[in-house]
């Protein structure tokens, strides 16, 4: 025996003489991190085309570079002087900015990011800054000639927020707060609060359509369920057609329905149900996008309800019903308790896609029906305000996230099904 | 779910109108994908059913929009129909060409996405996988966050690192996309994986990649396939990272229907719908082909 020169313990061990809890530990350390080396080429793969991207854009809603990039002067005399008003020198600093980002053609960038606080002044800039080195001491009676805008508190208020590298001006305009000339911040006016609205209204739209999407979705399931799987198997075509066609050829689809000259009203005006005048209008507002999202997500309700209900034995509730319960008492305290699961994997998993969605709403929402998806698109392509669009994305990836953890600690990530 | 014997009469109505609602449900779900199939051979411009078409009058039918779908870009769309009309439809016709488009960033995000999806999917479902939940939620995430974000943030990643406007950064972004439904569905299939058949397969002497091959392959490629027709379909509808980090010569077919939705929405979008709704029935049935033949292999009986 190997062993034999070993001094005798009760220990066990391996024939090669380790002890067996270490070869163990060894063995299955080993089997983990093979598993795990596995898993590594992917995660690298998702870190790099995802992860890395979506934080690089969280990064850039408190990025502040456009101003404070070339405005560096005036940046500098800020941080010397905290609450002042703005004296000679800070006139003189500005004047010089004036002239070094004209020069480098970045004043209109400046311009634009002192704008989105303080309106109309993208203009001041790039107009005093074509004129700026002709400027002579006394830089602020000389800067007050070019324009007498320089002297408005509330544009220098805004120039002390945009000199810093870092800002949550971005974060405090969408929620609809904005600077004043006292350079604090304040609810913007009662009609000028988009934003919240529109998060407001991302919500309630999603709440609606996933009430519609339960209420539509759990007969369905149930009749799947509970049907013989022959016949079963048939309807599921009908669940299972519609979540392969493509997102567009619904949308087109709905498009065609809900159109003014559409079937739809067609088929109303040609019943006598509506007159030629009186054709319903339901494309390009919220009825279009509640109505053709809740055609699109109601596959992802039916699935998860579908696959819960078909784990509930029937015997529950005939057993219910021989000890005296009416039907509607055995559905109420018998059935309902028993699809809560599906019922909250489904309405989540919908909750989640609806709170997100951009095509449909672009296509079929109109002015009243868009999402913060759409504001967000807005920002990216039409406006420009990059940063703005970061953190409105940023706070619609928060309330993603913490609706993604409780569909986490509900359903369990690994139990999501397919199909 | 028959009628029981038992039932009163209110159970009774309950039962018929309980039938009745869920087929105006189930209308409700498919009609909208079956209507347009008819109105994409509409003679008229409209988008409803003109009296002659609801006469099933031929007068009142044609295939004037596939035409034009065919011949939308062409150089020379009235040339007599013979093989340089055909070279010059397979060169120059904008929806051929977004449908090429379409295939090669399809075919190649979904290769990518397969091969390292179910690789990784092999290793979560081992039972010592360390961090499974964590790396199982970061893995799943690119389904779950809204596409905007993602295209967003990968507009930024891309102009930072050059690879906005190429196809290789088209292919990684739609290969993330697609790589959740690959972990899903092939986890799914792992999870009806008998482990003693790797053990019997290593006692008898194969080396963990023929195991692989020949044992644990075979019986996962049914989860595979799908996983793979799901990563294939995400991405040949995939619309907004396209047009986020897309060039202008990157049109791909939901691309190039975005376009047209958006500008005037004409007859010929039916006429590619159609054709879509055709390609996502065939793709249904190949998907619950292979369910069944999964679950034939798993011993699973239909039950």
């Amino acid at each position: 025996m190997a062993n034999a020169d070993m001094p005798a313990d009760t220990m066990l061990r391996t024939a090669d003489g380790q002890p067996l809890k270490s070869a163990l530990a060894k063995a299955s350390r080993k089997a983990r991190i093979r598993a795990f080396l596995l898993v590594v080429p992917l995660l690298i793969f998702v870190l790099l085309t995802f992860v890395i991207p979506i934080g690089q854009m969280l990064s850039r809603s408190v990025n502040n570079d456009q101003f404070s990039e070339s405005m560096i002067n005036i940046g500098v005399w800020f941080d010397e002087n905290p609450n002042a008003e703005p004296d000679e020198a800070a006139y003189a600093a500005l004047a010089a900015d004036l002239v070094y980002s004209a020069a480098n053609r970045m004043i209109g960038n400046a311009g634009t990011r002192i704008n989105y606080e303080v309106p109309g002044t993208r203009s001041l800039f790039t107009s005093s800054g074509r004129k700026a080195k002709n400027l002579k001491a006394p830089f602020k009676e000389a800067l007050l000639e070019l324009d007498e805008d320089w002297a408005r508190p509330d544009l220098w208020a805004a120039m002390r927020s945009a000199s810093g590298t870092t800002t949550f001006n971005f974060y405090q305009a969408a929620v609809d707060r904005k600077i004043n000339a006292d350079g604090q911040f304040e609810r913007a006016d009662e009609n000028s609060r988009i934003y919240m609205t529109l998060f407001g209204r991302t919500f309630a739209l999603s709440v609606v359509i996933t009430g519609l999407c339960l209420l539509l979705g759990f007969p369905i399931a149930h009749l799947l369920a509970t049907l013989p799987l022959r016949k079963a198997s048939l309807l599921m075509i009908l669940v299972l057609l519609p979540f392969w066609t493509s997102l567009l050829v619904r949308t087109t689809s709905w498009m065609v329905l809900l159109q003014g000259q559409g079937v739809i009203n067609n088929v109303l005006v040609s019943l006598g149900i509506v007159t030629e005048d009186g054709r319903l209008e339901m494309m390009y507002n919220q009825t279009g996008t509640i109505i053709a999202m809740t055609h699109i997500l109601l596959p992802f309700m039916i699935l998860p309800l579908y696959s819960v209900m078909k784990t509930i034995p029937p015997s529950y509730a005939r057993a219910a019903r021989s000890l005296g319960a009416t039907s509607w008492t055995t559905f109420r305290r018998i059935y309902l308790p028993q699809t809560v699961s599906g019922i909250g994997a489904g309405g989540i998993l919908c909750f989640i896609l609806a709170v997100g969605y951009y095509i449909t709403p672009a296509l079929v929402g109109g002015a009243d029906g868009t999402l913060i998806s759409n504001q967000i698109a807005f920002h990216m392509q039409n406006s420009l305000n990059w940063s703005l669009a970061a953190a409105l994305a940023t706070m619609l990836l928060a309330s993603v996230l913490i609706l993604y953890w409780a569909y986490d600690r509900l359903v369990g990530i690994d139990n999501m099904k397919l199909g | 779910m028959a009628l029981p014997v038992y039932a009163d009469p209110l159970e009774r109505v309950w039962y018929y109108s309980y039938r009745v609602i869920c087929a105006l449900i189930f209308i409700f779900l498919i009609s909208p994908i079956l209507i347009i199939m008819p109105l994409s051979f509409n003679a008229e411009p409209y988008f409803t059913f003109t009296p002659e078409m609801l006469r099933f009058d031929p007068a009142g039918y044609s295939t004037r929009w596939y035409d034009n779908l065919m011949t939308f870009g062409m150089t020379a769309p009235d040339a007599v129909r013979d093989g340089s009309w055909w070279a010059d439809f397979w060169q120059n016709a904008r929806w051929m060409q977004a449908a090429k488009n379409s295939i090669i960033v399809g075919f190649f995000s979904t290769i990518v996405a397969t091969v390292l999806g179910t690789i990784a999917a092999l290793g979560l479902s081992r039972p010592e996988m360390p961090y499974r939940k964590l790396i199982m939620a970061v893995l799943i995430s690119p389904m779950i966050v809204p596409i905007i974000i993602t295209a967003t943030g990968l507009f930024f990643f891309y102009s930072d690192v050059g690879l906005s406007g190429t196809y290789f950064g088209l292919v990684m972004a739609h290969a993330t996309l697609g790589i959740p439904f690959v972990i899903i569905t092939v986890t799914a299939t792992l999870m009806g994986f008998d482990r003693s058949l790797l053990r019997a397969s290593a006692n008898l002497g194969a080396g963990p990649a023929t195991t692989f091959f020949k044992v644990q392959l075979p019986l996962i490629t049914p989860g595979v396939v799908s996983g793979a027709l799901f990563a294939f379909v995400t991405s040949f509808d995939e619309v907004v990272v396209v047009l986020f980090i897309g060039s202008h010569e990157q049109q791909t077919i939901p691309r190039q229907m975005w376009n047209g939705i958006r500008e005037q929405i004409s007859p010929s979008i039916l006429a590619v719908a159609t054709i879509l709704v055709i390609f996502s029935i065939c793709l249904l049935t190949v998907v619950e082909l292979l369910r069944r033949r999964s679950e034939r292999l798993r011993g699973l009986s239909p039950s």
